[in-house]
This record gives structure tokens, C-alpha cells and sequence, in this order.
């Protein structure tokens, strides 16, 4: 029909470049490291003075449930686990997204990672950071937290290593050690390169420390190179077993709605798409704000909604899926459980999860709502509030009405876990704004190795082939 | 009372692409203690430079095994000789049940490795380098590309290394000299 056909060749499409604006080398560690360099703006003190304010209001709100104890939650029976356990699965959750980027889509050569692992991997750190807080004060007595280490003591305990909460805390120490450890790595060579910029003298020791002396010469690449793959091997697991690890918590119990066999591969899923979101819902204002929009390209932003969508209908298959089997099993409470879920006393909130996160992501079929940042920054909001709930809904619908009736009672929070999960909020933010102020929040040595001049194929027709 | 050593020297090159050609020429001149200097690991490098692989996954791969291996004996010998307890009538080992803490055992020791054998190979942390004797070599971390020659390398030769650097491309050859401050009577 179109006479313009003859003129495209099939597979000659043209490669949409990641980085724009004709960067060289020289303008990549300008743009970046300038951020860290130039006088503190006005609105990130103030930014920064509003969580760290509501961060106190975290650690004061901690103070208080020390000294009196975890009776100041709403927890009672049969609901007794609560908000402490949401916000853990939710933290957790949110850290995934950062581990993807940064392991899984360097293992599978995605070049665009590398404008946005390095925030990404921050993110997961202080989310992880946020979320062991909550599995640590929720111990109640808080001085025999030790207990949950294998450590010789005087009573000649050991823990039960067949305890899924036991399985926790070594998965999420080992993701935080591991995340920590990968992200410095990353960091080596850009530190290196604050050090050799650095105008003061506290800048020159500080960087100088924290760069280890890195030279940037192919015999220290060559380590490095085989010790970023190998971080990058162990991270991506890690990945796959934290998460499950902590869906086994719940799934290893008797409880309807609980004990299914879903569990791992749904609870994964749902991490990634809740990592995502968070992870979009910063770089669209970090972008903002420092100008970065030729490094975090609506290109970046595309893929990342295309990953959001895609682990939404994951999500949302397993939504459909529990249904399915909770009839197929045929056991009355299983039914029971799910059909409650919809259309029980927490209707509201089941309904709020759906409609959040299996509904307002499809709206990403379209291009157009995939490429434009106002409708993406609404989505990603809409999809944490989503996840959250979906970490309410299992936790509470479950155990609000479990075997006997005359048991059943309807859960609602008090002030002090609203308080506690807004603090946590301030906690992350707070540690967030330290790293976007004092370190690079994009990876330079990668980006640079990105950029084509990069590649000594680049000069070939310049030079001796002619 | 300044007293100079000559610890090597440094030369500029172009672009990554100058750079390889000059790691080519180098290696085939006979050198052996030089690196090639770049913002970012250039594709290539290595066998321009006749590089081996990296050790370092071989290391870990040991330590691995080492780590899955430890976890799995803490989780067997305290509940089946420390403190043997009935939990659930499962056996005292229950090797299903330890694998999550095993596996997370076994990725913790192995990423550390990776950090830590990294540095060693590298021998960081290292503060003081000839190389960071010489201002222009701030820009190694920018946007500029550098092959280092150090003094105790046996074809080093003040003169014949500087022609032969200015021969294969390099530009901005400098002497890398350590400065001893004296004191006087000293």
C-alpha cells in the first residue's frame, strides 16, 4: 500500500543512542561529580531538615516502645502480627529492584543500566537498612535480640536452624552485607575520581581514604572487572532467595491464605515491581532536580515501566491463581480465607491493592503513558501504595479471621504504627539525600565505558585500517 | 635540601584506541612492569598487555565451597551433637530445612572474598604511587589515558623509554620523581 516501504530495510533500525547530548568523557565526570562539589542548595537543607526530622520521630517513637513495650501497637489476638511485619516485607520488597538492576541486567549486558544502578543500589541499601529495623523492634525484649544469632552463650543454646524466621535474618544480613559490598565496589573508581578533583583539603583525605589509592590501570581493571562479575554472580540469587526466604515466613505456617506453594515466585515478582516503582519514583525527581536528563533518558524510563508492567501482571497472576487453587483444593477454609479477602471486613484494602496494582499499570500498553513522566511519577505512587497493601492484606486478612469464629476479631492500627511507618519513610529519605549530596548518584567510570568513543573500534576509520 | 629519585615515567595517549596500540607496541618492545591507565577498563586491554585472567574466581569458587560447607556443619553439629532437640518430629538433621542458611552462608563468605581478594591483588589500599607524583595523572580518573612505567623494570632507561614512549604516540612524557624533603645537618 505505502510507497515509502522500499525505502526501510528490515532489521536496519536505527539504534536509539543511551546517553545523549554528544557527551565526552570530560563532560560525564563534570556533570556528575559537580553535583557533590558545589555549595549545599537551599531546598535540599530544607528537604533534608523535614526527614531527618520525621527520621526522629522514628528513633523517639522506637525510644518509646522500648520502655513500654509492643502493647503500644494495635496488635491483640488472633492478629499478632501487624504493621511491623508489613513495613519489613515492604522495605525488603523495595530493595529488589536495586539488586536487579545492578546484578541481574549486568549479567545479561543491558548497557542502560548503568545511568541508574548506582542509585538504585543506594535505594536498596537504605531500604534494607529500614527494613531490618523492624524485625529488630519487634522482638519485644530487645536485649536478648541475640538470641536469633547462632552464638555460644551461657544457657548452651543454638537456635533452631529449621525456622524460617532464623532463615531471615541470615538471608536479609547477607543481601544488606553483600549490597553494601557491591555498591562500594561500584564506587572505587568514581571515588577516585572526587579524589583527584578534590580543591580542599578534607575533600583530598576523606575521597583519598575512601578511593583506596585506585590508579585505574588495566592490572587493577583486571581484578576489579573479574570481582564485579563475581558480585554480580552472588547477587543475583540473591534476588531470587531473599525474597523467597521471607515469603516462607508466612507460607511454611498452617494459616489459610498462607500455606501455599505460590508464595516464593509471587512474593518475588511483587518485590521487583515495587522496587521499580520506588526506584522510578526517585530518578524522575533526582533527574529534576540536578538536570541529568541526558544520562536517565525517557529511553530508561520506558524500559523500567515496561519491567513494572510486566511484574505487575505477574503479580497479578498469582492474585487470580491463589483464587483458583483455594477453590480447586477444596478445603473450606482456604475458600473461606480468600473469599473473605475480597469481600470481608478489609474489602477496602484487598480492593485498593487490586485496583493499584493490577489495574492503573495497565495503562502502560500504550506508549505514550510509558513515556511520559507525569503519568509515570502517578503510577509509580499508585504501585507503592499497592505493594504496601498487598503486604496488609496477607498479613492481616489472615489472621483477623482464621479457625473459630469466636476468635475472630477486626485489626486497626494506633497512632504509634502510622507514626512509626511515616518515620521510617523519613529514615529512608534521610540517608537518601546524604548519598545524592556527597556521592556520585551515577556510576562515571560505567557510563563512560558506554559512551561509543569508549570502544577502540570507535577510531578504526581514522587510523590504521584507513 | 631537596634530594630527587627517578621512579619512572608516565606518557599520554590519545584515545583508548592510541592506547591499545601503544600497550601492543610496549609489550612487544620487551617491557613489563607498565600499566595502562584509564578511566574505564578498556574492551581489549588485557591482550593487548598479555594479561592472564584473574585468579580471583578461582579463589572464590574454594571459598565458596568453604562457606557452604561451614554453614552446613554449624547447622548440623548445633542441633544434633550441641543441643539436640526434638522441633516439629523432624530429624535432628534436617539438611532440607538448613539449605536457605547454608546457601546464605556460602554467598556472604564469597562476596567478601571477591571485595577483599580484589584489594589484595591489587594491593590496596596503596597511597603512595610514583604515578600520583604528576599532576597531569589527576586526569587518569577523567577523561585521559596513560601507560606508567615503573623504574625497576629491567628495560628501563631514562633516555631509550622516554624515545621509545614519544615514538609510539605518547605526548606529555614526564619523569615521575620522588621528592625527599632534607633537613638541614641531617
Amino acid at each position: 500500500m505505502s510507497v515509502t516501504l522500499t525505502k526501510s530495510k528490515p532489521g536496519a533500525l536505527e539504534e536509539v543512542p543511551l546517553i545523549k547530548g554528544n557527551q565526552t568523557f570530560r563532560s560525564i565526570t563534570e556533570k556528575i561529580s559537580e553535583i557533590t562539589e558545589r555549595k549545599t542548595a537551599l531546598t535540599w537543607v530544607l528537604l533534608f531538615s523535614l526527614a531527618a526530622s520525621v527520621a526522629l520521630l522514628f528513633f523517639a517513637q522506637i525510644g518509646y516502645l522500648f520502655w513500654e513495650g509492643i502493647g503500644i501497637w494495635g496488635l491483640q489476638n488472633p492478629v499478632g502480627w501487624g504493621w511491623a511485619i508489613v513495613n519489613f516485607v515492604f522495605w525488603v520488597g523495595i530493595g529488589h529492584a536495586g539488586t536487579l538492576i545492578s546484578a541481574v541486567l549486568f549479567l545479561f549486558r543491558q548497557k542502560w543500566r548503568t545511568s541508574i544502578n548506582r542509585f538504585a543500589e543506594a535505594m536498596t541499601i537504605f531500604a534494607v537498612i529500614v527494613a531490618l529495623v523492624f524485625p529488630g523492634i519487634h522482638v519485644g525484649r530487645v536485649w536478648v535480640a541475640y538470641f536469633m544469632f547462632p552464638l555460644p552463650n551461657q544457657m548452651q543454646m543454638w537456635p533452631n536452624f529449621r525456622s524460617p524466621l532464623l532463615w531471615d535474618i541470615f538471608a536479609v544480613g547477607t543481601y544488606f552485607t553483600v549490597s553494601l559490598m557491591f555498591w562500594y565496589t561500584g564506587l572505587i573508581p568514581d571515588l577516585a575520581t572526587l579524589r583527584d578533583r578534590a580543591k580542599t583539603r578534607l575533600r583530598k583525605i576523606t575521597m583519598g581514604i575512601l578511593a583506596l589509592g585506585w590508579r585505574g590501570g588495566n592490572k587493577q581493571w583486571k581484578h576489579y572487572e573479574m570481582a564485579y562479575l563475581l558480585l554480580a554472580g552472588l547477587s543475583t540469587p540473591l534476588v531470587l532467595s531473599v525474597h523467597s526466604v521471607v515469603s516462607t515466613d508466612f507460607a511454611t505456617s498452617i494459616i489459610p491464605g498462607w500455606h501455599t506453594t505460590i508464595f516464593p515466585p509471587y512474593f518475588v515478582a511483587g518485590a521487583i515491581f515495587s522496587g521499580f516503582a520506588m526506584v522510578l519514583t526517585l530518578a524522575i525527581i533526582a533527574r529534576k532536580a540536578y538536570g541529568l536528563e541526558n544520562i536517565i533518558t525517557i529511553q530508561h524510563f520506558e524500559k523500567m515501566n515496561k519491567i513494572i508492567m510486566v511484574t505487575g501482571m505477574m503479580v497479578g497472576y498469582a492474585y487470580g491463581m491463589e483464587f483458583f487453587i483455594a477453590w480447586y483444593s477444596g478445603n473450606e477454609y482456604e475458600k473461606f480465607a480468600f473469599i473473605n479477602r475480597a469481600f470481608g471486613p478489609y474489602a477496602w484494602a484487598y480492593w485498593i491493592m487490586i485496583t493499584c496494582n493490577v489495574l492503573i499499570p495497565q495503562l502502560y500498553w500504550s506508549k505514550k503513558m510509558r513515556t511520559s513522566v507525569p503519568v509515570m511519577f502517578t503510577i509509580s505512587i499508585f504501585v507503592n501504595i499497592g505493594m504496601w497493601f498487598e503486604r496488609f492484606v496477607i498479613t492481616v486478612t489472615s489472621l483477623a479471621n482464621d479457625y473459630l469464629p469466636s476468635s475472630w476479631d477486626y485489626y486497626s492500627p494506633t497512632i504509634f504504627d502510622i507514626g512509626l511507618l511515616i518515620g521510617s519513610f523519613g529514615l529512608f529519605f534521610s540517608l537518601f539525600l546524604l548519598f545524592i549530596r556527597f556521592l556520585p548518584m551515577i556510576s562515571m567510570a560505567e557510563v563512560k565505558g558506554v559512551l561509543p568513543q569508549a570502544d577502540p573500534h570507535h577510531y578504526e576509520g581514522e587510523a590504521h585500517h584507513g | 635540601m631537596v634530594k630527587q629519585k627517578p621512579e619512572g615515567m608516565i606518557a599520554e595517549f590519545e584515545n583508548p584506541a592510541a592506547l591499545l596500540r601503544a600497550a601492543e607496541k610496549m609489550r612487544a618492545a620487551g617491557f613489563s612492569s607498565f600499566d595502562c591507565h584509564s578511566p574505564f577498563p578498556i574492551h581489549g586491554m588485557d591482550r593487548a598487555m598479555g594479561e592472564k585472567r584473574s585468579p580471583l574466581g578461582w579463589i572464590v569458587a574454594v571459598v565458596a565451597f568453604l562457606g557452604f560447607s561451614a554453614g552446613m556443619g554449624l547447622e548440623w553439629w548445633s542441633s544434633s551433637v550441641a543441643y539436640p532437640l526434638v522441633i516439629s518430629g523432624k530429624p535432628f538433621f534436617s539438611y532440607q530445612a538448613f539449605g536457605p542458611v547454608a546457601f546464605a552462608v556460602m554467598v556472604l563468605s564469597s562476596a567478601l572474598t571477591a571485595l577483599i581478594g580484589m584489594l589484595a591483588l591489587n594491593k590496596l589500599p596503596l597511597f603512595n604511587h610514583p604515578v600520583f607524583n604528576s599532576d597531569n595523572f589527576r586526569r587518569a580518573t577523567d577523561d585521559a589515558f596513560f601507560i606508567s612505567i615503573l623504574a625497576d623494570d629491567p628495560k628501563y632507561d631514562e633516555q631509550a623509554t622516554r624515545n621509545f614512549l614519544s615514538e609510539i604516540g605518547g605526548q606529555n612524557i614526564e619523569q615521575l620523581l620522588e621528592t625527599t624533603e632534607m633537613k638541614e645537618g641531617a
